[in-house]
């Protein structure tokens, strides 16, 4: 099966008076038809530049400066502006973390979906209004009829994201990049959430790419995993894999330092220091002055992602010949 | 063991009406919002006790009653049994309790360096002067695992994680015996979190230290508390010893937050099946009759729409709840 969404080698600068930060340093990712993929990271890592990357939306002074994005075998990172708008809402949707930002707070949700339905698949007003008022039931507003004549103030937090979901998924697209979708949300409610995105992605065959520092929603929503760290991809597998058997010690030492809900420990595994800076990441691997394996040559070459137990890993405890692990 | 701070039946309301002029055009009266409702409990020394509820439960106004940041509208809240009021007068008493913030970027001064950071208590409370306050300070920053040879930068020249360190190391420079900490890791990231949630039981333990802990992250929650006040729209619902509670939820809004959790178990699909709850917080200016849950509660009766449910024994936990006292749940 070929893939839905193919990035290469992309890599990310921002040029500043001191010098070009690398905010993203090739990232390769794939994304099959109906799949969801999760971006995993600490803040700072690059998991929202990725996605930001993908769609053409990064804020300057942040340029693409290598790699490329494919949708369907096509190439969209150099697409002009007109064509690139779209791209987005027909084919690749969006969900951002503040619901209340992403929507238009002077227009109805009902106008908002009518005019993302109009202007992407080229419906009737009697029927883009129709279909508006199916999406608020499919996304579980109640009484859907009458809300959507409503604006987005009159939404609670909860709903209003549920309202931003059904926007993202109107247009049908093929791919939806979803930035912290549960992050500004209570956990009562972020459970409601991430269960809709993924039933209605798995209903219209859509894929997702899932931006969220949250594990826990990793786990429960996600078929793979990209773990991110510093501005690359240090671990993709399967999302079991990723979560119960880590190959990377980054990964392994991140998922040990959460505390579990259903046991108690006395001391909590814990990586010491914090992410590296973009203006001063070590030679070598980025994680090397904080890895408890670190051995000589992650001093000084960059590992790429390599074949290690059941995921894909950069790190040299996993290259051919390596006596180490 | 004695208890170090006790709430006796602590209310505390916000009048939120319009402006007078606005109130006179419309004809309509004053508003008040009642962000906590009766709520009691007592910490014994050396031992945490957690709060955690959804946003705009209450759980943030308990912290900042509970060092006096805001009076009580009534009931009373004493400190190793004094009133709040007359201890707070005391600065021998006032030293003897701090707080830790949320958000390490907002809480430092930007133009402060560290070492005048976390002197401000000392001189404030007159406890050392001259070269007296250098040592400490440098002492302070080691226990927090900083170097002392930090206190001469500023807050911008930390990480997040390194921040929290300083805003602890401020908390416990006028060698209180009492914190209270309000979401102190939620702006962190889960690798500096666990450095941070370390470091206070450590220092729990070495110095005998007293915490109430605020937050909205039951993980963490069960990480650091003995006991545990899950709190829904300014009550506590469940009151209890921590393990009792994660591992026999009864107030069915416990039940509810314990299963919405995302969790790593999941991963795979060896997950739970959820229980499929619905609805959202109600507004607390206007919340509804009877027992506050009632309009998302499964075991929701006629009982519970119209009358507020009292507190239960129910094993060693205190609920309020109908239905787990007629033993319904």
């Amino acid at each position: 099966m070929s893939a839905l969404l193919d990035v290469q080698d992309l890599s990310v600068d921002f040029p500043t008076r001191r010098g070009r930060l690398h905010a993203l340093d090739r990232v390769s990712l794939s994304i099959q038809p109906g799949e969801i993929l999760g971006v995993v990271g600490e803040s700072g890592a690059g998991k929202s530049l990725t996605g930001a990357a993908i769609i053409g939306l990064l804020e300057p002074p942040g340029v693409i400066v290598g790699g490329q994005v494919s949708l369907e075998g096509r190439r969209i990172d150099k697409l002009p502006p007109e064509q690139m708008r779209r791209i987005r809402g027909r084919q690749i949707g969006a969900v951002f973390q503040d619901p209340l930002t992403t929507l238009n707070p002077l227009y109805t949700v009902g106008r908002q979906l009518v005019e993302t339905m109009q202007t992407h698949l080229g419906l009737s007003d009697r029927d883009a209004k129709a279909r508006a008022v199916q999406w608020l039931v499919d996304v579980g507003i109640p009484g859907a009829a009458e809300r959507v004549d409503a604006y987005p103030h009159e939404f609670s937090g909860g709903m209003r994201q549920r309202v931003v979901i059904a926007l993202a998924l109107c247009a049908e697209p093929k791919l939806v990049i979803a930035d912290e979708p549960t992050t500004a949300l209570d956990v009562s409610i972020q459970a409601q959430v991430i269960a809709l995105l993924r039933r209605l992605a798995r209903e219209h065959g859509t894929a997702v790419l899932l931006v969220t520092h949250d594990m826990g929603v990793i786990a429960e929503t996600c078929d793979r995993v990209a773990v991110m760290y510093a501005g690359r991809v240090i671990e993709v597998g399967s999302v079991a894999a990723v979560v119960h058997r880590p190959s990377h010690p980054y990964t392994e030492g991140l998922m040990a330092s959460i505390p579990a809900l259903r046991a108690r420990v006395d001391r909590l595994a814990q990586i010491d220091g914090a992410m590296p800076r973009l203006n001063a990441i070590p030679p070598g691997c980025a994680y090397n002055p904080r890895c408890p394996k670190v051995f000589e040559r992650c001093r000084h070459d960059r590992p790429n992602l390599m074949p290690a137990k059941e995921t894909q890993a950069a790190c040299w405890l996993y290259a051919e010949g390596a006596v180490h692990g | 063991m004695a208890d170090v701070l006790e709430a006796v039946k602590v209310s505390r309301s916000f009048d939120v009406s319009k402006p007078w002029l606005q109130r006179m055009l419309s004809r309509s009266g004053r508003r008040s919002l009642r962000a906590v409702d009766e709520v009691s409990f007592s910490i014994p020394k050396g031992t945490t006790l957690s709060l955690v509820g959804e946003s705009g439960c209450g759980k943030s106004t308990v912290a900042r009653l509970a060092v006096g940041l805001y009076p009580p509208s009534s009931g009373d809240i004493r400190f190793e049994g004094q009133s709040l009021s007359s201890a707070r007068a005391q600065p021998a008493l006032r030293r003897r309790m701090n707080m830790i913030f949320q958000d390490p970027y907002a809480s430092l001064n930007p133009r402060w360096r560290v070492q005048d950071i976390v002197a401000e208590p000392l001189r404030a409370f007159g406890m050392l002067r001259g070269s007296a306050v250098g040592d400490r300070v440098g002492q302070l920053l080691s226990q927090v695992g900083l170097s002392p040879a930090d206190g001469a930068k500023y807050p911008h020249e930390f990480s997040g994680g390194q921040r929290q360190r300083i805003s602890i190391a401020r908390a416990l420079s006028s060698e209180p015996d009492f914190l209270v900490c309000d979401e102190p890791t939620s702006a962190l990231d889960v690798s500096v979190q666990a450095q941070i949630l370390n470091l206070m039981r450590e220092l729990q333990t070495r110095l005998g230290l007293t915490y109430l802990f605020i937050s909205h992250n039951l993980s963490v929650i069960r990480h650091m508390s003995d006991r545990l006040g899950v709190m829904y729209l300014g009550r506590i619902v469940e009151h209890g010893p921590a393990e009792a509670i994660f591992t026999e939820p009864r107030h069915p809004y416990t039940r509810l937050l314990l299963d919405a959790i995302p969790d790593l178990d999941a991963a795979g699909g060896v997950g739970r099946v959820r229980a499929g709850v619905g609805g959202e917080v109600p507004s607390p200016i206007a919340p509804p009759p009877g027992c506050t849950f009632h309009p998302r509660c499964p075991l929701a009766n006629d009982r519970c729409r119209v009358e507020r449910p009292d507190y239960t024994q129910a094993g060693p936990v205190e609920v309020a709840c109908h239905a787990v006292e007629e033993g319904r749940g």
